[in-house]
């Protein structure tokens, strides 16, 4: 699989934390090029309408594949706090991305215990991007 | 020198919530004495900064407002049911007993849905931590120092998308209207003449799209 796999954690107004991961490679940068990332970007936040439309229809936390553009799929996952985390992928399976999802989800609880944290902002912190990059790595290749 | 800390918040267990009796794993429990001297140091330091009463409630419930997103968070995954709160008597049900044992050790004492508006929902509690060792002075009228556990029911139900207004009451307990089971549920403490109403009125979004999902 040689596509990038793109996650957005987004928030009520918007995005608080994005990272384009590619699986193959041993650095986490970005090895596509832009227009393609472009795109990733301006499918994964049309696919929000969907999740919003969909929120209120079901009590369950992961809402499985939304969205289907050309080959790639978006999956998304929403928190108790209606924190949505959406991936941009190319098809891998359910049980993979739900597993992804659940570990995401557990650091990203952790984040949000910090007290100088402010729910519903951007998430700069190092550590956990590279929790997050490390997670992808292992579950999604 | 540089002091950082052995391990990163993000690898540091969450751990099971409150205090189990017989249990191995470690609760975080924290003594009310603590609690009590935090709060009121923050009652007071509000008090000095805000102009009316009406500002000091406010400040307070800011103050319980991230709490309330932050519990929500916590206790919907320390439940471990990837499951969220769609409905809004399912979300009240889970602020009155999730939210409450993982806050105060017990379940709320009952959850009323009020006759005269259909969007009013009372929580009561009768023995809120918060106000137990606060006497509001005269001219202070009708404020309730439980403001700041009203900023934290309003930060949960906001959080999970049921956008709504909570304000605390204090109202005086009928004669016979509490029975405690088991002795007092503080030893050595008089029986609360008053109990906390939470009264939680929805916005009107909220009460329309409950209503659509119910066809």
């Amino acid at each position: 699989m040689s596509t990038p796999v793109l996650f957005v954690i987004v928030g009520k107004n918007e995005p608080l934390f994005e990272a384009e991961i590619d699986t193959h490679s041993s650095i986490g940068a970005p090895g596509q090029n832009d227009l393609s990332t472009r795109q990733n970007y301006f499918v994964l936040h049309s696919a929000l309408d969907l999740v919003e439309k969909s929120a209120f229809t079901t009590n369950s936390m992961y809402l499985r594949v939304v969205d289907k553009v050309n080959h790639q799929q978006v999956s998304t996952f929403l928190t108790a706090a209606n924190v949505k985390f959406m991936l941009l992928h190319g098809g891998k399976g359910e049980e993979v991305v739900k597993n992804f999802f659940n570990e995401v989800y557990g650091y990203y609880v952790k984040l949000s215990m910090n007290p100088f944290y402010k729910y519903d902002t951007p998430i700069t912190s190092k550590a956990f991007e590279a929790r997050v990059r490390a997670a992808a790595r292992a579950y999604l290749s | 020198m540089s002091r950082s800390s052995s391990t990163n918040i993000l690898d540091r267990p969450l751990g099971r919530s409150g205090a189990r009796p017989n249990s191995s794993s470690e609760g975080t429990v924290v003594s009310l004495s603590a609690f009590a001297y935090i709060y009121s140091e923050l009652v007071q330091y509000h008090q000095g900064r805000a102009a009316s009463i009406s500002e000091l409630e406010r400040r307070l419930e800011s103050a319980g407002y991230g709490v309330g997103l932050k519990v929500l968070e916590m206790t919907a995954y320390r439940a471990k049911e990837t499951k969220r709160e769609t409905r809004l008597m399912s979300i009240l049900h889970f602020v009155s007993s999730s939210v409450w044992k993982s806050l105060f050790g017990k379940a709320a004492d009952s959850l009323e849905r009020s006759i005269d508006h259909t969007d009013e929902f009372m929580i009561i509690d009768y023995e809120p931590i918060a106000s137990m060792f606060v006497s509001v002075p005269a001219d202070l009228g009708q404020l309730s120092a439980d403001a700041y556990v009203s900023g934290i029911i309003a930060g949960v139900l906001d959080g999970a998308g049921f956008s709504a207004r909570v304000t605390a009451h204090s109202v005086k307990v009928e004669e016979g209207e509490y029975t405690k089971q088991g002795g007092n549920a503080m030893p050595g403490m008089p029986p609360r003449k008053d109990k906390a109403v939470f009264l939680v009125k929805f916005s009107p979004e909220v009460l329309s799209r409950d209503t659509a999902l119910e066809r």
